[in-house]
């Protein structure tokens, strides 16, 4: 594992640093780990309340731990109409596991997210950057099995 | 100045004066949740909403500021009908068993609800089921009673500059938390409880202990023996519907005996006796090149803030405990031999205006007298309840008066309530140790006052002293760091955790503004000045346990009992 203090040294000092430090730790280890919060605390001379504060304020951070590949279902009002409530289903009972929450060997976490903009194709989910549309549940092993 | 029209009335202000302000000018009070009259603008709860003619939307008050010509209107059916709208989105978040509440009957939101007549819940209770903390002795925290106006967190942040609570998340999921969502404990929180004063409602409180105190009065074996700290006197008065400072001292004594205290002596003792060590600690370390500024240790949010922050200046610290262990290791040793008492029945209870105290008698080294020196803290809150509880009427109880050897007092025992009080109090009678000579005036005004730093010189006749106060932890941080840096001019800081000193503590009536805290420092002075004696070497049971029991200062008996020691915290959330 490559230790998040080299990431935050090349960040210290440029405007906006923590943030960008973080999405770069976020990369190496899926989550901000409470350890990395504070020693970015440490590095940019801030209390530990306010790096706590960035790392919570926006939604694609994340301060519990997540699998390898999240699993972003789009909770927006056309995704709803269309069934999105199925596709939960059906990735809670392949997954064995409740949104929110990351299987057992790491590989999948389950989350929301508000509207992706993939309207034409309700309803969708994203998994980590790339967009699903027109999911039905039977489509759900086949997307997972590409992981 | 800026002219405008409230309700009808033509006013001139000042710029930069919000609505809220000027309306307040022409006696016209807006509601408030999240606004704090010492802390910066939020806007955030809604609550003070106005109509200003031209504009389509409602004005929040608090953070509008007037122009030139605006036509505003604070009470409208409008106005009132979205207020009464938002107090009610605020109650589908809170939880309805005021009377439970710590808070009942003195809350901002309770009141908010009564003037405006909300008669029905318009949105089901939808709680988020956060867990109670009660990881400290002092403080407790109900998370779901929290409106989130944030003025805990600005009070922790910006004026004491601990940095143990945030504001976790946004939207509808952001909630206030200790930093990292830990418990209390585990952050860097000093127990000032200023965040308690600054709470609206019940979110946050201390540690009630009146059960455990009516368990120890009704217990035949148990002798209750109470303190009174400096400063709660200004302000208990304000518990009982009398006005700030007006509780007569001897009346005080009687309603805690009516409470069931055995025997009532006074923190001003010990106050006046840490004057005495640690002012013969201070010409110790100026004679022999001791580690300098010494920095005093009554106040125990300090001592723990200090612990935690500057843990390399721990040695400048006095090493004088704070006048309620002083007391605690005394009462247990000293006064139970002068009375014949057997010391392990002393059930030994103090009242104070603080929080941080209940964490200070329940250090594990707090046992030198071979008993835990103090069982229980009760705050001036918590003594108000039971006065209360007791029906006492302070207009027709009998006077009563303190118990021998621990209950006299000087005046400057008693100006340690306020912000400059020890120091003052230290130099009334260093000047007159060191010199040998009488003060001509022993008011030493430049260290009272609620600036935010003072400071003052005297010559001692060869040693000039130089002395610093400092009041507020934000405020004491600013010395710190001065001298850490190598660049402190002082030989002797004075430093209190809260604003204002004592009487601002966490365990003081809430506090809505220091202009509270400043009446209650005004009601010291007049205290101290109707003292006969007003220095703490000339307290005649002072010299009387230096006679009969410690023999010197700074002596064998007063290192066992009467000094301790500090270590870091090595806390990691900071």
């Amino acid at each position: 594992m490559n230790s998040y203090k080299d990431i935050l040294s090349k960040h210290k000092g440029l405007p906006g640093g923590i943030i960008q430090a973080y999405h770069a730790i976020q990369k190496e280890f899926n989550y901000l780990p409470e350890e990395a919060i504070i020693a970015t605390a440490k590095e940019f001379g801030i209390p530990t309340k306010d790096a706590y504060e960035v790392a919570t304020f926006y939604s694609y951070l994340s301060t519990k731990p997540r699998g390898k590949n999240i699993i972003r279902i789009c909770e927006s009002a056309p995704c709803h109409l269309a069934g999105t409530n199925e596709i939960v289903a059906t990735l809670e009972r392949e997954l064995g596991i409740r949104m929110g929450d990351t299987t057992p060997d790491g590989k999948f976490t389950l989350e929301f997210t508000q509207c992706i903009g993939q309207c034409q194709g309700t309803p969708a989910i994203t998994i980590n950057r790339k967009p699903y549309v027109d999911v039905t549940p039977e489509k759900v092993p086949t997307i997972l099995a590409e992981y | 100045m800026i002219n405008l029209t409230i309700d009808g009335i033509k006013l001139s202000v000042a710029e930069d004066t919000t609505i809220l302000d000027a309306a307040e000018k022409i006696g016209i009070r807006i509601p408030t949740l999240c606004h704090h009259p010492d802390q910066a603008v939020k806007a955030n709860c809604r609550v003070c909403v106005c109509e200003v003619e031209g504009e389509h939307l409602l004005q929040t008050a608090c953070s509008t500021a007037v122009k030139e010509g605006m036509v505003i209107r604070t009470h409208t059916p409008r106005v009132i009908k979205t207020r009464k709208l938002i107090l009610q989105l605020i109650l589908g978040r809170h939880p309805q068993d005021c009377l439970n509440c710590i808070r009942n009957q003195n809350c901002e939101l309770q009141a908010l609800v009564e003037e405006y007549g909300i008669r029905d819940n318009l949105f089901p209770l939808k709680l988020k089921g956060l867990p109670e903390d009660r990881s400290t002795i002092a403080i407790v925290r109900e998370p779901d009673k929290c409106i989130e106006c944030r003025r805990c967190v600005e009070a922790c942040s910006v004026i004491q500059t601990v940095n143990a609570l945030c504001v976790e998340g946004r939207n509808h999921e952001l909630s206030i938390s200790p930093v990292m969502s830990k418990p209390l404990a585990e952050t860097g929180c000093v127990l000032c409880g200023q965040c308690i004063h600054a709470c609206p409602v019940g979110a946050i409180s201390e540690n009630e202990q009146i059960d455990e105190f009516l368990a120890a009065v009704a217990d035949p074996d148990k002798i209750v023996v109470t303190q009174i700290a400096p400063a709660v006197r200004e302000a208990i008065g304000e518990e009982v519907g009398m006005g700030t400072g007006d509780m007569p001292m001897d009346k005080f004594v009687a309603g805690l005996r009516r409470i069931g205290m055995d025997y009532v002596l006074h923190t001003n003792f010990t106050a006046d006796l840490t004057i005495i060590e640690e002012g013969n600690e201070l010409i110790q370390r100026l004679k022999e090149n001791g580690t300098l500024p010494m920095m005093t240790s009554c106040s125990p949010g300090w001592i723990n803030f200090i612990e935690t922050f500057y843990p390399d200046l721990l040695s400048n610290l006095s090493t004088c405990k704070s006048p309620q262990q002083m007391f605690g290791a005394l009462v247990k040793t000293y006064w139970a031999e002068k009375m014949d008492i057997d010391p392990s029945g002393i059930y030994s209870v103090s009242v104070m205006p603080c929080t941080a105290k209940k964490f200070e008698a329940a250090r594990p080294e707090m046992n030198d007298s071979g008993f835990r020196d103090v069982d229980l803290v009760l705050t001036t809150r918590e003594v108000g309840r039971l006065f209360r509880m007791f029906g006492i009427d302070f207009d027709k109880i009998e006077p009563g008066q303190f118990d021998p050897w621990m209950g006299k007092y000087t005046g400057a025992g008693v100006i340690f309530g306020a912000t400059g009080g020890v120091a003052e109090a230290a130099l009334r009678t260093v000047y007159e140790v060191v010199t040998g000579d009488p003060l001509d005036d022993v008011n030493f005004t430049a260290v009272r006052g609620f600036e935010d730093i003072k400071e003052v010189e005297v010559d001692l006749k060869g040693i000039t002293v130089k002395v610093a106060v400092a009041h507020g932890l934000g405020n004491a941080r600013k010395l710190m760091d001065q001298v850490q840096a190598g660049e402190s001019p002082y030989h002797f800081i004075e430093i209190m955790a809260c604003p204002g000193g004592c009487i601002g503590g966490g365990g003081q009536p809430i506090t809505k503004s220091n202009v509270k805290r400043k009446e209650r420092i005004n009601a010291i002075y007049v205290e101290d000045e109707k003292c006969p004696i007003r220095k703490s070497h000339e307290n005649p049971e002072i010299t009387q346990i230096y006679e009969d029991f410690l023999k010197e200062p700074l002596g064998h008996k007063s290192h066992q009992l009467l000094h301790t020691s500090y270590k870091p915290t090595n806390k990691e959330i900071l």
